[in-house]
């Protein structure tokens, strides 16, 4: 072996092994390598060699050559695995213990409850109309076959204002403006009446943690031809159950109200245990959930629909209430009392 | 109302029939029972009829008596007993050893060294009564050792309806009516009631009544005399106190009975103070002493019975102190009468009195009911007082009826409504037992209704579904969807608003939605130094503090905030709520929906919550409409807004609501560190601004060029002004950079991009808009700085 070659393959080895960074490498391989490279220097001596010398002498350059190069690629790697991995480990592991900053806002219990029902009824045909706070006295009671004397238009209960009117005691004050604001498309193009309409309620009565003077009801009503008692369970049944999100049992019994006939009280099985009796039912297994009934022939008269021909039901939900088992709501003054502490919980829901 | 099942029993024969699935039955058909039932005289036995042999004082106590009873056994037994009323050759009522009164099991028991073998009882001890002065005197004729619940009714099912669930019905306010239904579920045939025949003192002279007034429709009257019972019959006093009612004397319980066996109320008057009866109301007010001796005030709307023109009983609610009966009253007459129910409700809720009997003829009792309650009264009273002699006729003035109910309709009527097939035979048969008349020809009903549902309960055809249906069950009932066209169901564009708003609000600027209430809270007003504005308020408020309805909703969002502070350093608020702004032209109430955003925070400057707020409306409406808003100052219209920074909020030249700044005293009674911003818009004139919808445009291939320009200028406004009079259709956008402050004033930095949708731009001329931008900002005096 040529000496020259010997010393500069040495050389070579010392300076590989002194490299530390994939950027250090390009400097060695112009040093060897390069066009004025030492390896490249060796190639020019050759001239001077005789033709034996210069087949010997060439092929340990060119040997050479290709170790360096070879050499130089493994070291390239090495150091590219290398740094990679010392990239990696440099990474730190983030405590992701630490409390989120959430920065949530929050939708009123109402909101929530009332949004879950009215996407149920608009997915059974149902629309969602919006109704006035102050209504007359034809709105909320003379429409609604009350007559003048029942309990209900005394003045502890209502609130009447100076000019006549009244704060809505019920939805049930929507329901004459809705027939009449559907009785054309209902006679005229056979298209049934299905409306739902929630709103804010006032009674005029004292408060305690079950009794509010102002709180959210939702009134239901469906108009057609041929519109039976029968329709009216199936119906109940299904959005209850949706409501609720189990399979619910509903019973009626007869109740009185004015608007109605037959009237009637529903109860649904009890939420709790299922229908066996436990605390929460007194023991009956039922709770009492809402007012229905078919549409007394004098409202539908008032609202401009032929009872000889119509018939319909109409019922009323307790969005409060519901709000109230939904969430375990234990005093209803909390809904109107606009503390963030307890409303900023309520984020969001299904 | 309590119903006794025994009651029941006189008039429906209920052998083999479970009583608790009766009741349930009874609860799904008819009226709401409440959950508890009582089963009376179940934690009873073992108690007799036994005779006091001799009474001895006992030697260590005062109270105490050493008695020998005969219970009917071989031997007499000894006994200690402490009750006061003891005496030899009494009968009374004696729990033998072993026998169980409550949860107590009489064992011998030593009594200041002596043993008692058993314990002589009181009515109270009984559960019959809830007299407890000493132990119960049997004065029935029967023998020693008979089982007490031999003779007496002490076993007993009493369930309570809920009146609130009776209000319809009239007839069943008595167990008459109550067994007319049972029997109608139990398919049993209702007993007829047993009265006596008062026609055979037709000759007898009549009791002087007149009815002056139409708010009386029947008065029915009767004498009598020669009453010889004090105390009522035990198992009368049995059932009048299990149905809740206590014992009196014997004929105010007979009045008592007949109001819970019946339903009718009657009054029986001291015969010398009602020579004369008139019905009829007074020109003028007048104090009146009732029955219960409370003084009370009688005005011109008080239909009142008179003996002559001396008021002796407010009709329908409660009799007169000074024609009650007496100790020296010896002839009686009875009132069985009927007055208008609207009239009594009326009264009774004036006077604040709500008795037994103006509870039942509020509901429109049936008048048909006043002679044959008279007559079963004459029938108790002499089954119970042999002596009782009858002294005038039946008098009766009957002044309205009511008219005849008679339905008409046909089977597919029913069918259409319930939605099932109910027979012909099962609608006749459930009408016959509710004692409606029905006449059926071929599938055509005629049905009378029967009085006692004539008054107001069943007058339409509807009515009649009802009574069908509610005996057949509901539980009975196969399941129906409705068949209906299908459609499609538009969401309101208001609502679908809303909805957007409230998602917005909360999701983007995490704000918390709250609830109030409609009229102003004075209370809490105060405390934020706001006055009440005047506005429409609450007729006849109980509650001064809220007897105002609000103009707006913010002082109620401030006081909202107020409460708040402590919740977070940043917080915001918003509710969609209404409020009345005063009355419109034809005197209605002038509501409006709005929608309140108030923000609070004790890190931010006045400045950066207020353009947060600016930015949010500003977002809200591009968000929901796609359009721009501005700002134009306003004055501020009331005392606790802030006299600077109060704008208008503009879109499309129409003004949406208003954004501002609390009123100095206002903002530090919320909070002495933190600022408020508020805003109301009103959500009709948001929701009737145009949506200027999506507009896509391609985006073009050729590079835009951006040209900053710093002015020196206080406000933005002139600047926006200048390129919108350029109007180039080559500006894409133009944004705010920043704004600074320095020697020479305040300077604003925009960024203008340039593009054009089909080829590159040229320096110059992107230079040359912005030249025409700059000079006419500079003719406004505004440079350009650098």
């Amino acid at each position: 072996m040529n000496e020259q070659i010997v010393q500069l393959q040495q050389e070579f080895e010392a300076k590989l092994a002194a490299v530390k960074a994939v950027a250090d490498l390009e400097e060695i391989r112009i040093a060897f390598l390069g066009k004025n490279g030492s390896v490249t220097g060796l190639m020019k001596q050759m001239g001077k060699l005789s033709p034996e010398e210069k087949k010997t002498f060439g092929a340990q350059v060119n040997q050479l050559k290709t170790e360096c190069t070879e050499k130089i690629n493994e070291k390239q790697q090495a150091l590219a695995k290398a740094e990679m991995e010392a990239e990696i480990n440099s990474m730190p592991e983030f405590d992701v213990a630490v409390p989120p900053v959430l920065a949530r806002g929050s939708y009123h219990p109402i909101t929530l409850v009332q949004r879950k029902c009215e996407k149920i009824f608009r997915s059974m045909g149902f629309t969602v109309e919006d109704y006035s706070e102050v209504v007359t006295d034809y709105e909320c009671f003379e429409s609604l076959n009350i007559p003048k004397f029942h309990p209900a238009r005394d003045m502890q209960d209502t609130y009447y204002l100076e000019n006549g009117q009244l704060l809505k005691s019920q939805t049930s004050a929507a329901q004459n403006a809705i027939y009449r604001k559907y009785r054309d498309q209902l006679i005229n193009e056979g298209k049934p009446i299905r409306a739902i309409f929630p709103g804010r309620c006032f009674r005029n009565e004292s408060t305690d943690a079950c009794h509010e003077n102002t709180f959210f009801q939702m009134e239901g009503v469906m108009v057609d031809k041929n519109i039976s008692i029968s329709n009216l369970i199936f119906f109940m049944k299904t959005m209850l159950s949706e409501v609720f999100e189990q399979d619910i049992r509903v019973r009626l019994r007869p109740g009185f109200f004015p608007f109605v006939e037959p009237g009637f009280e529903l109860d649904i099985s009890c939420l709790i245990c299922g229908g066996e009796g436990c605390p929460s039912c007194k023991h009956s297994g039922w709770l009492e959930l809402c007012p229905c009934g078919m549409i007394h022939p004098n409202v539908l008269r008032e609202g401009g629909i032929d009872p000889d021909e119509y018939t319909g039901f109409a019922f009323g939900l307790g969005l409060t209430r519901l709000a109230m088992m939904k969430y375990g709501v234990k005093d209803i003054r909390d809904l109107n009392a606009a503390g963030l502490t307890n409303l900023s919980q309520f984020t969001e829901d299904k | 109302m309590l119903i006794s099942i025994n009651w029941i029993r006189d008039f429906v024969d209920l052998d083999g029939i479970n009583i608790d699935e009766l009741i349930h039955k009874f609860s799904l058909s008819t009226a709401e029972v409440e959950n508890e039932i009582f089963y009376k005289g179940s934690d009873l036995s073992g108690v007799v009829v036994a005779e006091i042999k001799s009474v001895e004082e006992h030697p260590k106590s005062k109270k105490l008596h050493l008695l020998k009873v005969d219970a009917g056994e071989a031997e007499l037994t000894d006994v200690v007993c402490g009750a006061p009323n003891v005496r030899v050759g009494m009968k009374t009522a004696f729990a033998k050893l072993g026998a169980q009164i409550g949860d107590i099991t009489i064992a011998p028991r030593d009594l200041a060294g002596f043993t008692s073998h058993g314990m002589c009882c009181s009515e109270q001890e009984l559960g019959i009564s809830d007299s407890n002065d000493g132990i119960m005197e049997i004065t029935d004729d029967v023998a020693v050792g008979t089982d007490i619940k031999s003779i007496y009714e002490i076993d007993d099912v009493i369930f309570e309806v809920d009146n609130k669930s009776l209000t319809n019905r009239p007839d069943l306010w008595g167990h008459y009516g109550i067994a007319r239904e049972i029997a109608a579920l139990a398919g049993r045939p209702l007993k007829a009631i047993e009265t006596a025949d008062l026609s055979q003192y037709k000759d007898l002279p009549p009791v002087d009544i007149k009815i002056e007034d139409e708010l009386c429709k029947r008065y029915s009257g009767i004498r009598f005399e020669n009453i010889s019972r004090k105390v009522s019959p035990v198992n009368m006093r049995i059932r009048l106190f299990y149905c809740g009612m206590r014992a009196i004397n014997w004929l105010a319980d007979l009045t008592n009975y007949l109001m819970l066996e019946m339903g009718q109320p009657m009054h029986a008057f001291d015969s010398r103070k009602v020579e004369k009866i008139r019905v009829k109301r007074f020109d003028k007010p007048f104090e009146f002493k009732t029955l219960d001796g409370v003084e009370r005030h009688i005005d011109e709307n008080t239909l009142m019975i008179c003996n002559g023109d001396i008021p002796v009983a407010i009709a329908g609610i409660m009799g007169g102190l000074d024609s009650e009966i007496v100790d020296d009253t010896t002839s009686l007459t009875l009132e069985s009468a009927n007055f208008d129910a609207v009239s009594i409700r009326k009264s009774s809720s004036r006077l604040s009195h709500r008795t037994d009997a103006s509870m039942r003829y509020e509901k429109s009792l049936d008048p048909e009911m006043t002679t044959v309650a008279a007559a079963r009264f004459v029938k108790l009273l002499s089954d119970f007082d042999s002596g009782v002699k009858v002294t005038s006729s039946l008098t009766d003035e009957y002044a309205q009826k009511f008219d005849k109910v008679t339905l008409n309709f046909d089977k597919k009527f029913v069918d259409r409504y319930t939605g099932i097939e109910i027979s012909n035979d099962t609608i006749v048969k459930t009408l016959t037992a509710l004692g409606f008349g029905v006449t059926l020809n071929g599938d055509e009903f005629t049905v009378d209704v029967p009085t006692w549902r004539a008054t107001k309960d069943v007058t339409i055809k509807a009515d009649i579904i009802e009574e069908i249906t509610r005996i057949y069950g509901y539980d009975n009932f196969d399941l129906n969807t409705a068949a209906a066209p299908l459609y499609p169901v538009r969401m309101f564009e208001e609502k679908n608003a809303e909805e957007q708003i409230k998602d917005l609000l909360v999701k983007r600027y995490s704000m918390h939605e709250v609830h109030s209430y409609i009229w102003a809270y004075a209370d809490e007003y105060k405390k934020l130094g706001i006055e009440v504005e005047e506005n429409v308020k609450l007729s006849g408020a109980a509650n001064p503090n809220i007897e105002t309805l609000r103009r707006s909703m913010i002082p109620t969002q401030l006081c909202q905030v107020r409460s708040n502070v402590s919740f977070d350093t940043d917080f915001g608020i918003f509710e969609i709520g209404h409020v009345v702004d005063g009355l419109k032209a034809d005197g209605l109430c002038n509501e409006k929906k709005m929608l309140g955003i108030t923000l609070f925070s004790k890190t931010m400057s006045t400045e950066d919550l207020y353009m947060k707020m600016v930015n949010i409306i500003s977002v809200m409406m591009d968000d929901i409409r796609h359009k721009s808003v501005e700002f134009r100052a306003a004055e501020a219209d009331h005392a606790y807004i802030h006299p600077k920074n109060y704008n208008t909020v503009i879109c499309d030249g129409k003004e949406l609501g208003r954004i501002g700044l609390v009123y100095p005293t206002v903002l530090r009674k919320i909070d002495k560190k933190a600022n408020v911003v508020f805003a109301e818009l009103e959500i009709d004139a948001v929701v009737n601004t145009e949506n200027a919808g999506i507009h896509y445009e391609e985006t073009s291939k050729f590079p835009s060029i951006d040209v900053d320009l710093t002015f020196i200028t206080e406000k933005y406004a002139p600047i926006k002004a200048a390129i919108e009079t350029v109007n180039s259709e080559l500006i894409k956008n133009v944004a705010l950079v920043g704004t600074y402050s320095d020697d020479l004033g305040k300077a604003v930095t925009i960024r203008i991009s340039f593009v054009h949708p089909e080829r590159t731009l040229t320096k110059e001329e992107v230079m040359e808009i912005a030249d025409r931008i700059i000079g006419i900002l500079k003719d406004q005096g505004i440079s350009l700085k650098g």
